[in-house]
């Protein structure tokens, strides 16, 4: 109980403290809408305005990733500026409970890209979603957060030992809107590129949600894959987690001064 | 002379130092691998929706890109000097202030012609879209112009980083802007007629117009007319800028605001 508290009140705090922050909050709202707003030109030249409502939705899901590359991959880094690294690991808390919460909350601000693309598609190009299962679609957007922000606290323990995270972080940002089919469908991607795409949960994550919006076979499976992913990145971050601190520790280089 | 050896060399070492905070570790990633990923990431995109070819996603999506060093290195090289609480004394020396911020355009306009032509061969290569080398030669003047007109509109944007503490922010902004409105992916003919008014009125619009003509075959010549309403635009926007300088520094000195961080 007192670690659910722990980490509903991290995730919490740092998601309040995000929606304040000009370039995770309102850029990370923004910048995918640039990119939105080019692929509907695109579509509506090429295939036409009834594909739009498809495209919305990758669109909309694209800054969930945009929202959570930079700010997870440089959690640490954050931390270690603001010179409370040290603290959080020397507390008896597991450092996996107080950074998991940060990269969800980074991947929760995604929520509000997902609703603003939704609007900018209905209001300014005309995008009518349809809901055919609600609450697939539900657990599909649920899905998606928990993944991406799961494999954002991957990518955060993967990249401790880096000054430069978020530039890391950072140069992610397309492949995984393209890998995981946002806009593109898989199948026009070469061969080599659809194993790396089922190792990613926001693939899974998608389908559901044009599942849930438009119907479509094995839902279910989607969603539980999405979870399962998000599972294993967790699972895999903690060990990770402790190899990097048990090696920060033995060397000292924990602040990397 | 004096006015020359702060416009190179102190425009140079501005620039040195810039890199020297920002390491390999971000120029690499952020200027060689992620305009590749955008290239890529436009031309699938294209595919998908069955519009353009990979050589317009190639060229258009290469020659955007350099906006990004063309505006954040731009605004960074004199936004930093507030960060670090140097531009005061920058400012209250007598170096005349054209050669001051004009000197680190320069590097920046060097750099920005790099990033575009590296990411037009990569991603042609990737592409399988590659150019012969008569082409190269022609399409070198169309990238610097380009160059030179996006860092116009930086020198812009490092003006108003004298008021504003979000540049990066900004930058972001004016980058998503130029994605949407110079042609790099959508075609002028497609965007509604206000939009296609503003995207004549933006730098990287006629370069990316003239990049395409002479990968096409066409000469020089006959792109003379884009490059020079591209020129034309660039120059509008360095002035802009380098009066927005003037204005922001007196009024800074006015309220005491240069070193509000």
């Amino acid at each position: 109980m007192k670690r659910l508290r722990l980490f509903v009140f991290a995730w919490l705090l740092h998601f309040k403290m995000l929606s304040q922050s000009a370039f995770d909050g309102f850029l990370a709202i923004l910048w995918p809408l640039f990119f939105a707003t080019v692929a509907f030109f695109m579509f509506r030249a090429g295939r036409g305005s009834a594909v739009l409502g498809p495209v919305a939705l990758g669109a909309a899901v694209m800054g969930v990733w945009t929202a959570t590359s930079v700010s997870a991959s440089s959690a640490l880094q954050r931390e270690r500026r603001l010179g409370t690294l040290e603290l959080l690991v020397a507390s008896p808390t597991n450092l996996a409970l107080v950074l998991l919460p940060i990269t969800l909350a980074t991947s929760t601000i995604g929520l509000y890209c997902i609703v603003a693309t939704l609007l900018w598609a209905r209001f300014l190009f005309g995008v009518h979603i349809p809901v055919a299962h609600p609450l697939t679609f539900g657990l599909g957007i649920v899905g998606i957060v928990v993944t991406i922000g799961s494999l954002g606290f991957l990518m955060a323990v993967a990249f401790v030992r880096s000054r430069r995270a978020w530039a890391i972080g950072a140069v992610t940002e397309y492949p995984v809107w393209l890998v995981c089919g946002f806009l593109v469908p898989i199948s026009l991607l070469p061969n080599w590129v659809r194993p790396i795409s089922w190792l990613l949960g926001p693939t899974w994550g998608m389908r559901a949600i044009r599942a849930g919006a438009y119907g479509g076979p094995h839902a279910l499976l989607d969603i539980a894959a999405c979870f399962g992913l998000a599972a294993a990145y967790v699972l895999l971050g903690v060990l990770v987690l402790g190899t990097v601190l048990d090696s920060a520790r033995r060397r000292a280089s924990l602040s990397l001064t | 002379m004096k006015g020359l050896r702060v416009f190179f060399v102190g425009g140079l070492i501005s620039y040195r130092a810039l890199f020297g905070f920002l390491s390999l570790w971000i120029f690499v990633p952020a200027l060689i691998l992620t305009p590749i990923f955008q290239i890529l990431l436009f031309a699938y995109i294209g595919r998908a929706a069955g519009v353009g070819s990979d050589e317009f996603y190639v060229i258009g999506n290469a020659i955007q890109y350099s906006s990004v060093p063309c505006l954040f290195a731009m605004t960074q090289t004199i936004a930093d000097e507030r960060f670090w609480q140097t531009l005061g004394p920058i400012l209250i020396s007598p170096a005349g202030r054209l050669p001051l911020f004009l000197g680190r355009a320069l590097p920046v306009i060097v750099n920005g012609l790099f990033v575009a032509a590296f990411s037009l061969f990569v991603g042609g290569l990737l592409l399988g879209t590659t150019l012969d080398g008569a082409t190269w030669a022609r399409l070198a003047p169309v990238l610097l112009v380009g160059a030179f007109s996006c860092t116009g509109l930086g020198l812009v944007n490092a003006a108003i980083g004298l008021r504003v503490r979000e540049t990066a922010v900004l930058s972001n902004v004016f980058v998503g802007l130029l994605l949407i409105f110079c042609g790099a992916n959508v075609a002028l003919s497609t965007l509604p007629g206000w939009m296609a008014v503003i995207s004549r009125g933006l730098p990287l619009t006629h370069t990316i117009e003239a990049a395409r003509a002479v990968a096409a075959g066409a000469s020089l010549a006959s792109v003379r007319g884009l490059l020079g309403r591209e020129a034309v635009v660039g120059l509008a926007y360095a002035a802009l800028g380098v009066a927005m300088l003037r204005f922001f520094e007196q009024q800074s000195r006015r309220h005491a605001t240069l070193e509000r961080v």
